[in-house]
């Protein structure tokens, strides 16, 4: 039950909004693509405050989806929505559907454990567990889901520092450390939430390259302040501001000829 | 002169300016650095002096006793026979009874109150037990004499018998008072202190930790094992001693319920008798001066004992810390 081209409805509730004066496409593009989230409608509360507004939003697989916009756009809410992350804050309210895979992500019988297992997640800032070895942290994962095998540790153990590039200079990179760790469940999709921002360019530049890689095994999002970033590793991108989903679409349109104009002051750095 | 005035403003402006990046005056900070300076000695000076008279206090009987008063177990007023040997063993076995009782209690109760209880739980739970703290440890020993014992040796006691008869732990006749009464007294007097530091502690361990293992699936107990309790384990180890310097040290209550027999005895059914116990007990009786003597002695040994304790416990928090850096690198 993949649904490639979103149907209208959702795009008359954006019309109807004042948001656009032309809709917004939320699919990934006309073909067939397949597709690892089906975001529909979904709106998120802190208490009282709305973080996202009505968003209506598909991710395909085996592709990488960057997530744009200013501070306090949401955008990192909406990533943690993907594993129900967000669920650690008290008081947070949801709203719409989550589709992994076709499966409810929402659905009272569905166990967010369950859910983090297969989508994995790599944090802003890297967090090891201190008191382990390197190796212990990769494959804590493994460990969690009842794993015992040393041989099967062991390989998996380097099959991820070697998918994380970490194999060969066992350095003090703990960012990567942190990929291996996500990648040693074998998650179906690994989440960045600003993998990048507390890192060197040098750091940067092999994290994206990573990201690169990766991309033929797994269905990755990522949330980036940084727009070249955005360009540089992304197929599509999703603008966000204010909670809203404003436009979203193949990276390379909404770089080179955005049909919103929020979109355009944002990539050109008249606000952010 | 219309004209010189320019000149003159010109002149002006850099003084100020300099004046301006003059150092102000240092007195006040050298005033502050002096102060709190003399504040820190003042402390260590203290425990300098309290030593020193004990010693002082005790000078004779060392002279007499020698290393004899640490390995014997006489004590006759009337024979001027003074030996601590009981009443080490009687401290450390009470606070160990009591960090074995309090230490699992105390950091599950701040496991709860950090990781797992609702939000609108938490206060209410932190001032209860901060209240436990300000329980005059005179009342305790009362409720442990009028409440506690009689019901230890109706229920819990003869319980333990019967399950652990076998080891020489839970012998004998159950009187109520004892070592285990003690312990548990002790227990109940140190669980507040344990229970806040650890609050503290595990509440300053990082969300980022918990995130992270939440984000490789992890439940709330696998979170709050692998991301928090071993990431605070330094600082529950030093809530722990702190318990334990505490433990050693606590006189009133645990004198009304452990007996005061200065014996030695495998069963925790036995009375017992603590170094603090004896001195609160017999320093009004000390009617020699030999008697005296020993007491301050005593006074001394407990203050050794508290010092060693924690000598050992930053020892073994110091290579608790290498161990985890050189796992870090690994």
């Amino acid at each position: 039950m993949v649904n490639l081209v979103m149907a209208t409805p959702e795009r008359t509730v954006i019309e109807r909004a004042e948001r656009a004066t032309e809709p917004i496409s939320t699919s990934t593009s006309e073909s067939a693509v397949p597709l690892t989230f089906q975001v529909k409608n979904l709106s998120v509360w802190y208490g009282e405050k709305r973080a996202i507004d009505d968003v209506t939003l598909d991710i395909a697989s085996n592709a990488v989806t960057a997530i744009i916009g200013p501070s306090g756009c949401g955008k990192s809410t909406f990533l943690r929505c993907l594993n129900r992350m967000h669920e650690l804050v008290p008081k947070t309210r949801v709203e719409g559907t989550v589709l992994l895979q076709g499966e409810d992500l929402y659905s009272s019988t569905v166990d967010p454990a369950i859910v983090r297992r297969r989508v994995g997640m790599v944090f802003q800032k890297s967090n090891p567990f201190p008191t382990m070895s390197i190796g212990e942290n990769v494959i804590i994962g493994l460990r969690l889901n009842g794993v015992r095998n040393q041989k099967f540790l062991n390989e998996r153990l380097e099959k991820s520092l070697r998918m994380a590039a970490l194999w060969d200079e066992v350095k003090d990179d703990q960012q990567r450390l942190c990929i291996a760790r996500a990648l040693a469940v074998e998650p179906e999709v690994l989440l960045m939430d600003e993998p990048c921002s507390a890192l060197d360019p040098i750091a940067t530049a092999k994290i994206e390259e990573l990201i690169h890689e990766l991309k033929a095994e797994y269905t990755i999002v990522t949330v980036t302040h940084n727009m070249q970033q955005a360009g540089r590793v992304s197929d599509y991108t999703a603008f966000f501001y204010l909670g809203r989903l404003i436009e979203f679409g193949p990276t390379t349109k909404i770089f080179t000829n955005p049909s919103q104009r929020q979109t355009e002051d944002y990539i050109t750095g008249r606000f952010g | 002169m219309e004209i010189a005035t320019p000149p003159a403003v010109a002149t002006v402006e850099p003084h100020s300016a300099r004046r301006a990046m003059a150092p102000p005056s240092r007195f006040g900070d050298k005033a502050f650095e002096w102060l709190t300076l003399a504040m820190a000695m003042a402390v260590v000076v203290l425990v300098i002096l309290l030593g020193w008279e004990l010693w002082r206090g005790s000078s004779l009987a060392i002279k007499k006793f020698g290393f004899h008063f640490l390995t014997t177990s006489t004590w006759d007023p009337v024979a001027d026979q003074f030996g601590a040997l009981p009443f080490i063993y009687g401290t450390v076995v009470s606070s160990l009874i009591a960090l074995l009782i309090a230490v699992p209690l105390s950091i599950a109760t701040a496991a709860y109150l950090t990781e797992l209880a609702p939000l609108w739980i938490r206060q209410p739970l932190v001032s209860l037990i901060e209240m436990l703290a300000a329980i005059p440890s005179v009342i305790l020993g009362l409720w442990g004499i009028f409440v506690m014992i009689p019901w230890l040796r109706d229920y819990p006691f003869p319980l333990l018998k019967r399950l652990f008869g076998w080891t020489p732990f839970f012998t004998g006749p159950i009187y109520g008072t004892s070592m285990l009464a003690g312990g548990i007294i002790i227990a109940i007097m140190i669980l507040p202190i344990i229970t806040s530091v650890s609050r503290e502690i595990l509440r300053s361990v990082p969300n980022l930790q918990r995130e992270a293992a939440y984000a490789l699936g992890a439940t709330r107990w696998e979170v709050t094992r692998i991301a928090v309790l071993s990431y605070a384990k330094k600082g529950l180890f030093g809530a722990v001693i702190l318990g334990l310097g505490r433990a050693l040290g606590e006189t009133m209550a645990v004198t009304m319920v452990i007996g005061n027999t200065p014996q030695i005895a495998a069963s925790l059914f036995k009375p017992g008798y603590t170094l603090a116990s004896v001195i609160a007990n017999e320093f009004t009786e000390a009617t020699t001066d030999m008697y005296l003597q020993a007491l301050f002695e005593i006074g001394l040994v407990l203050l050794g004992t508290t010092i060693l304790a924690n000598l050992l416990a930053q020892l073994l928090l110091q290579t608790m810390s290498t161990t985890s850096t050189t796992r870090a690198v690994q």
